[in-house]
């Protein structure tokens, strides 16, 4: 007799892209706002960016459901954080909690995969990518979601640094100016829309800086 | 006559119907520096006494932010108080993530009531040694609670607990009737004033006492020194003309050298 399988599933996956890009002083944080199940589109309005601290910006694709309960879980940890400290998070600490608030369901995992973007303590921009279950690194760029594999190959070419083993050591910080690296944004997005499905409708574009957030919406293809 | 047999246990009742271990646990309250809180239709004010340990020690946290909508201040043990704000910090936290929306004040105050009866039913614990005046506003409106060691709370317009809290009470009585409809400076007002009262003669200064606000549209927040000093100049100000109009001339000169607005060729040392 052949074994027997579940006939119905706790996850589905609601697709979109998230991209972060880092920059001296900024960090840009984006994401398409198309929400879809199997073939069909539950809305072309639904925001998959989420403010988590001051400096610290979340954006996850995957399972919204999970999304909303991990972002939270997030928000009621640095409520107390802030009674504890008399502070606001910063990004790296936030990036921790992150991490360990996957693993904490390592056996259940939240089906979310997340880029978190943001200022780090000296003002500099970062942006720290994760898998399902916890593991993380910071790095200059990152692409997560159904169209990051049309959108990392493309950043790689434009934006990787030099191999890690050149001396002195490169910073993960792309040398872009600020508009540059939201003109690149727009096009990779652009581009993951004509040939990702999940992909589309609107693109909300975060840009962080040490004076405040700014965000930009920019029509996408809706087929 | 009886207090000594029968305050050993806070599971032992005396003849006459009391537990004295509850009464004594009010008692630490009164022991406490002041505090103070009252309330309009839209704010609540609560303010406290700075009471350092010794001249090199700093002051003890007495007024704690709960939420956004919610404050608290304490009397009497600051650790029972420490340890009791954590615990409505976490019930406020967790009816926001179950809910979406802030807990309601009066909710809170039940929480923190039935958890302080607990107290006083338990061979092995202790009733907490604190009394919180808690200030909210909610869907209902601006709220201003006082929980006892003993379980009990009440819903009061303006409260004063711990040490000379009976002098801010006094003020406070005869004002009461204005705070609901009272602008939000007023209340503040108000309330340096009460503090004023226990300080009884010390001159008020910024440093001596903490304020904080939170109302419709305001968060729960402490004002800065800068902004208590300029209340207390307002209020000290309008005293130091009265009694400068009051006395005979020769007085006049010393009144303001001392105040430092005055004649500026007088030394402060000087008549």
């Amino acid at each position: 007799m052949t074994k027997q399988h579940a006939n119905w599933s706790p996850y589905d996956n609601n697709g979109g892209t998230c991209v972060a890009i880092a920059g001296s002083d900024y960090c840009v944080i984006a994401a398409d706002t198309r929400m879809s199940t199997g073939y069909s589109i539950l809305t072309r309005d639904y925001s998959k960016i989420h403010k988590l601290a001051d400096k610290a910006v979340l954006s996850s694709s995957g399972f919204q459901a999970d999304v909303k309960a991990l972002q939270k879980v997030l928000k009621s940890r640095h409520l107390v954080y802030q009674h504890q400290h008399n502070k606001q998070m910063s990004c790296p600490a936030m990036a921790q909690l992150l991490s360990n608030t996957l693993y904490f369901k390592r056996f259940f995992p939240y089906y979310a995969f997340n880029v978190l973007g943001g200022l780090d303590e000296q003002g500099k921009g970062c942006v720290f990518t994760y898998d399902a279950v916890g593991s993380y690194e910071k790095v200059g760029y990152s692409a997560q979601g159904s169209g990051s594999t049309l959108i990392m190959p493309f950043l790689d070419n434009q934006l990787k640094s030099p191999s890690p083993l050149l001396l002195p050591a490169q910073d993960a910080i792309t040398p872009l100016s600020e508009p540059e690296a939201v003109d690149l944004v727009k096009t990779v997005f652009a581009s993951a829309t004509e040939r990702d499905i999940y992909t589309g409708d609107k693109l909300e574009i975060m840009i962080l800086k040490a004076d405040g957030i700014r965000t930009e919406v920019m029509e996408l293809r809706k087929d | 006559m009886f207090r000594n047999q029968y305050d050993t246990d806070v599971t032992t009742w005396s003849p006459t119907g009391r537990l004295f271990q509850v009464e004594y646990a009010m008692e630490a309250v009164k022991q406490g520096s002041a505090a103070i809180g009252l309330r309009s239709r839209s704010h609540v004010v609560l303010a406290c006494v700075n009471k350092a340990q010794s001249e090199l020690s700093s002051h003890q946290k007495k007024i704690f932010k709960v939420d956004d909508h919610i404050g608290v201040a304490i009397a009497g043990l600051t650790a029972d108080g420490r340890v009791l704000s954590r615990y409505m910090r976490s019930e406020a936290i967790n009816h926001s993530f179950t809910y979406e929306s802030p807990l309601p004040v009066g909710r809170l105050v039940v929480h923190l009531a039935d958890k302080a009866q607990v107290c006083t039913q338990r061979s092995w614990k202790r009733p907490y040694g604190v009394g919180l005046l808690v200030g909210g506003l909610d869907e209902s409106g601006a709220h201003l609670y006082y929980n006892c060691p003993s379980g009990n709370y009440f819903e009061y317009q303006a409260f004063a607990i711990g040490s000379r809290s009976q002098a801010a009470k006094t003020y406070l009585e005869r004002r009461f009737e204005s705070f609901a409809d009272s602008s939000r400076e007023d209340l503040i007002k108000d309330a340096i004033l009460a503090v004023r009262e226990t300080l009884q003669g010390e001159t008020l200064k910024s440093s001596l006492c903490t304020v904080s606000v939170l109302g419709v549209g305001e968060p729960f927040h402490f004002l800065d020194q800068e902004t208590i000093q300029n209340v207390i100049d307002t209020f000290e100000k309008v005293a130091d003309e009265e009694e400068g109009e009051g006395e005979a001339e020769p007085a006049a000169p010393a009144e303001e050298g001392g105040d430092g607005t005055g004649d500026q060729d007088v030394a402060p040392m000087e008549t």
